[in-house]
């Protein structure tokens, strides 16, 4: 039994995310929570790497951790008097019915996703090159999205103008 | 051993949405129920990529709509995150049991 690189990439990367987003959830620190998450943020950029979507992970690098994470930490230093103040104790009934729901959540989707057949897949190689992703960004037609492409930008002017309008002092 | 299957994959990404499940109904800071929300959308996104991946490699509709989240999701969080500061202007605390209006 001979394991190849890409099973050792995989394996290593999900171990990561497995790992993290539960400390993400459970630690008691939030710095360290928003830390956390950066590492999950991280592993799935691999795994996109991995896919071979090398633009996708790319824009999870840049915007998840470079720009979503710095917004967190600059919040978290901004409305906490001191930055590592722990976390308010919880009633214990709480996290059990969270637990419940969560594990329950979780076994009934492995078990339809274990019973369900997906039919023949593979992962396909080969890198989709970077014009082909312009080319369906800009164009008009049939599976190509200028239409979405512009919405967004309303969409993120309409955040930009908004987080001033909310945020400023009065 | 036999190649990595979609499965692999789907499991961690299973992982990844009941952690932010758990994270959103447990925690009482805001901000930490922002970051479980996170969780939540990462793990989406995660399986759009991977259905395209796996099962149409020859089309891009996963692929531009986990661009399209994650651009949707930046949104989100700049416009929570400005709500959260003003709430922590006005009441100086963001725990959720002290929330009970908008505004005063």
């Amino acid at each position: 039994m001979n394991i190849s690189t890409q099973e050792t990439v995989f394996f290593l990367l999900a171990a990561v995310i497995v790992l993290f987003s539960i400390m993400t959830v459970t630690t008691k620190r939030i710095l360290r929570s928003a830390t956390y998450l950066l590492f999950v943020l991280f592993a799935t950029a691999g795994i996109y790497f991995q896919l071979d979507y090398s633009f996708l992970g790319a824009v999870q690098l840049t915007i998840y951790a470079g720009g979503i994470i710095i917004l967190y930490v600059f919040s978290i230093l901004l409305t906490n008097q001191q930055a590592d103040e722990k976390l308010e104790k919880l009633k214990n009934s709480k996290v059990v019915a969270g637990a419940i729901t969560a594990i329950a959540g979780a076994a009934l989707s492995l078990f339809i996703l274990l019973t369900h057949s997906f039919g023949p897949s593979r992962l396909a190689s080969g890198e989709i090159p970077v014009k082909a992703v312009g080319t369906a960004l800009m164009g008009t037609g049939k599976y190509q999205y200028l239409l979405p492409f512009e919405v967004i930008s309303i969409l993120l002017l309409a955040c930009i103008i908004g987080g001033i309008m909310i945020a400023r002092k009065r | 051993m036999e190649e990595l299957h979609l499965e692999y994959y789907l499991v961690v990404s299973i992982i990844m949405f009941f952690a932010g499940i758990y994270g959103f109904i447990t925690r009482r800071n805001l901000l930490a129920i922002l970051i479980s929300i996170e969780l939540i959308l990462n793990s989406v996104d995660i399986n759009f990529a991977l259905f395209n991946r796996f099962l149409f490699p020859g089309q891009l509709e996963g692929f531009f709509f986990t661009l399209f989240a994650i651009g949707v999701s930046a949104c989100e969080t700049a416009v929570a995150i400005a709500i959260i500061i003003n709430i922590y202007r006005n009441i100086r605390n963001i725990q959720v049991k002290n929330l009970e209006q908008l505004k005063d």
